[in-house]
C-alpha cells in the first residue's frame, strides 16, 4: 500500500493541478496552509482570495462571484462552512441554485487533539437538508482528486468532505468515480457493509474479520451521499437482507440517516449504524479517539452480526 | 440635474410607490415603509444610473444590482416591472402561492433579479462577489447594492466591508437607506450603529452622505462614486420612512404591514396627486 495522503493534500494537489485546465477561482478563510488551498495559491496567485476569518461572508462572496459565472471553491474547516455559515450556504447558494463549491477539510473526529469545537459531526446532517446540494466524502487521495474534478464538471452547489489526518491510499487512477454512485469494492451475500469517507478503510478490514467468523459481508463505498445511489442500496438490502453504515459523522441524520431513510420506504431490512453516538468529540490522538467513538473495523463486525441476527427479509 | 429629467424621475418614483402600496396591498403582507422610502433612489438607479436591459436580464455586461435589505422587495419588483423586465399586471401575484414574485426576492425566477436576498447582512457580500469577478474578468461593469440601516447591526455587513476594501472594489457603490426606523422601533434606540459614515471610512471606503429623496443629491453621489478609484464607495442617504404616504412616514408600525381598504385608498389618491403634480 502507498504511503498515506490526508484527503485535504488530495484536495489541494487537485485544485492546483486543475486549475490549468478550468478557470477555477479559490477563496479561503485565513486557514489556506490547512485545507491546503495555498498549493492553488502559490500555482495560481490571481484567482486565490483570503477572506480572512469572515466565513459567513467568503461563502456570499462566492455566491456573487457564483452569479456573475465564475466556479468558485470557498474552503474552511467544515465545523465554520456547514456549521457557522449553514445559513449562508442555505440562502446564498442553495436557494438560488449557484454554482459553488464548499471544500470542507478537517471534517469529523479525526481533527484529533483541537477537541470538539473543531470536531464536525454534523456536516453531512445539515448539508443534507439544502435541496439540490450533492454531498461527497472521498474516502482516500484517488477519490479525493476525482471527486474534485467531478464537482467542477458538475453545475449547481456541491459539498465536499475532507479529513485531516493522512490515510491509506485505496484507489488506483482506473477507479471510476461518478457523483451519485456507490461502487462495490467486495462482494459478499451476509450483510453489505455500506461506508464512506475514511471509514471505507474500516469497513474492508471488517470483512476480513467477519470472513473469519463465517459471514460473508459485501463493502461498497458511498462517496456520494447525496444524491445517494437508491438503486444500489435497494439491491443490497434484498440481496444481502442487512446492512450496516459506517461514517466519521453522528449516526444522526448522516450516511446512516439517509440509508435508513430510502430503505425503510422501499425494502425495510435491518440497519445498523456505525458512527459518533449523539455526542460530542474530545481532544485526543486519533487511533484512541476512533476506538473511543467506535469508528473501527471491530466495531463494525459486531453492528454486522448484529444486523445479520436482525435479519428476516423482505 | 436639469428639471424635466427630475420630473420625469420623479413620476417613475410616483409609479413605483403607487405599485409597492398596491402589491402590499394585493398581498395583505409585505414591508411599504422601507419600500416607500428607496423610490427615488432606485428610480434614479434604474433610469439613469445602471446599464441594464429589460430584453436581456442575463446580458453578461450589464450592471448588477443587489437589495441586500431583501424584505423591500416590493420596490425592486416595482422598479423592475416599470423599466419593463415584466408585465406591470404580474405585481398584482406578489406573495401569492401562483406568481413568481417571492416575498422574498429569488433571483432563479424573477428576470431582472440578480440576487436572491432577504437574509440580512448577506446581499452586500454577494454584491463584493460580482465585483471581485467583475475585476477579475476585466469586465467594465459596475455593482450596486442598497442595505437597511438597522442590517448594518449585522457582523457579515463588515465582514464585507472589510473584503470591498481589501480587494479595492472600486466598481462597487452600495448605499445605507437611512431611514432610522427598524421593527422593533427607532434605530438609536434599539440598537445604534452610528455613525455609519466614520465606520464605513474607518473600514476603507470612501462615503458621501446626501439626503435620499434629493434628485441633484443622488446624481452628485452616484457620479462622484463612478470617477472614485481604488475604494469602493457607501452612500448613506437619510430617506423617509414610508415616503409619500402620509399616515405611513416615519412610523415604525408601517415597517412590515399591508394597509386595509380605507388606507390604501387613501395612499393611492395621495400618491396619484403627487405624481400628477409633476
Amino acid at each position: 500500500m502507498a504511503d498515506k495522503i490526508a484527503t485535504r493534500e488530495a484536495y489541494g494537489a487537485a485544485l492546483a493541478e486543475l486549475g490549468a485546465k478550468y478557470d477555477i477561482i479559490v477563496f479561503d478563510a485565513d486557514l489556506a496552509c490547512a485545507t491546503k488551498t495555498e498549493k492553488f495559491k502559490a500555482k495560481f496567485p490571481d484567482r486565490f482570495f483570503d477572506c480572512g476569518i469572515a466565513e459567513g461572508n467568503m461563502v456570499c462572496v462566492a455566491a456573487g462571484a457564483a452569479a456573475a459565472g465564475m466556479i468558485p471553491f470557498v474552503s474552511s474547516f467544515a465545523m465554520f462552512a456547514a456549521g457557522r455559515a449553514y445559513e449562508q450556504i442555505r440562502n446564498g447558494i442553495g436557494y438560488p441554485g449557484l454554482n459553488v463549491k464548499i471544500g470542507a477539510t478537517h471534517a469529523g473526529i479525526t481533527v484529533g487533539e483541537d477537541g470538539a469545537t473543531h470536531q464536525c459531526l454534523e456536516d453531512i446532517a445539515l448539508m443534507r437538508t439544502i435541496p439540490g446540494m450533492v454531498i461527497l466524502n472521498p474516502a482516500d487521495a484517488v477519490e479525493s482528486k476525482k471527486a474534485v474534478e467531478a464537482a467542477i464538471l458538475h453545475q449547481g452547489p456541491v459539498y465536499l468532505r475532507f479529513g485531516r489526518a493522512a490515510v491509506p491510499v485505496l484507489f488506483d487512477d482506473s477507479y471510476d468515480f461518478a457523483i451519485g454512485r456507490g461502487v462495490k469494492l467486495a462482494d459478499g451475500n451476509d450483510v453489505t457493509l455500506i461506508a464512506t469517507g475514511v471509514m471505507v478503510e474500516q469497513a474492508l478490514a471488517a470483512r476480513e474479520l467477519l470472513l473469519n467468523e463465517g459471514i460473508s459481508a459485501r463493502v461498497v463505498n458511498f462517496c456520494t451521499i447525496k444524491p445517494l445511489d437508491r438503486e444500489m442500496l435497494l439491491a443490497c438490502a434484498k440481496e444481502t437482507g442487512a446492512i450496516v453504515t459506517a461514517e466519521e459523522h453522528t449516526v444522526i441524520g448522516g450516511l446512516g440517516g439517509a440509508v435508513s431513510e430510502a430503505l425503510s420506504e422501499t425494502c425495510p431490512v435491518p440497519v445498523l449504524r456505525v458512527g459518533v453516538e449523539d455526542q460530542f468529540g474530545r481532544s485526543g490522538k486519533v487511533p484512541p479517539l476512533m476506538e473511543l467513538y467506535g469508528l473501527t473495523a471491530a466495531h463494525i463486525a459486531k453492528k454486522a452480526k448484529a444486523a445479520v441476527a436482525l435479519k428476516k427479509g423482505c | 440635474m436639469d428639471q424635466e429629467k427630475k420630473r420625469e424621475l420623479g413620476r417613475k418614483a410616483a409609479e413605483i410607490r403607487l405599485d409597492i402600496v398596491e402589491e402590499v396591498f394585493s398581498a395583505s403582507s409585505g414591508h411599504p415603509g422601507g419600500s416607500l422610502s428607496i423610490a427615488d433612489i432606485l428610480s434614479y438607479l434604474y433610469f439613469s444610473e445602471m446599464r441594464v436591459d429589460p430584453k436581456n436580464p442575463e446580458w453578461e455586461d450589464r450592471d448588477r444590482f443587489v437589495l441586500s435589505k431583501g424584505h423591500t422587495a416590493p420596490a425592486l419588483y416595482a422598479v423592475l416591472a416599470e423599466k419593463g423586465f415584466f408585465p406591470k399586471e404580474d405585481l398584482k401575484g406578489f406573495r401569492s402561492i401562483d406568481s413568481y414574485l417571492q416575498g422574498h426576492p429569488d433571483k432563479k425566477h424573477t428576470p431582472g433579479c440578480d440576487m436572491s436576498s432577504g437574509s440580512l447582512g448577506q446581499g452586500i457580500s454577494a454584491a463584493c462577489g460580482m465585483a471581485l469577478a467583475g475585476k477579475i474578468r476585466k469586465k467594465d461593469y459596475r455593482v450596486y447594492a442598497i442595505l437597511g440601516d438597522g442590517e448594518c447591526e449585522e457582523g457579515q455587513v463588515w465582514e464585507a466591508a472589510m473584503f470591498a476594501a481589501h480587494y479595492q472594489l472600486d466598481n462597487l457603490c452600495a448605499l445605507v437607506d437611512w431611514n432610522g426606523l427598524q421593527i422593533d422601533g427607532r434605530i438609536k434606540e434599539v440598537i445604534d450603529p452610528t455613525p455609519l459614515d466614520e465606520k464605513f471610512r474607518a473600514f476603507g471606503w470612501h462615503v458621501i452622505s446626501i439626503d435620499g429623496h434629493d434628485y441633484d443629491a443622488i446624481e452628485a453621489a452616484y457620479k462622484e462614486a463612478r470617477a472614485f478609484k481604488g475604494k469602493p464607495t457607501m452612500i448613506i442617504a437619510t430617506t423617509t420612512k414610508g415616503k409619500g404616504v402620509s399616515y405611513m412616514e416615519n412610523q415604525v408600525g408601517w415597517h412590515g404591514k399591508a394597509p386595509n381598504a380605507e388606507q390604501y385608498a387613501q395612499a393611492v389618491t395621495e400618491l396619484t396627486a403627487q405624481r400628477d403634480a409633476l
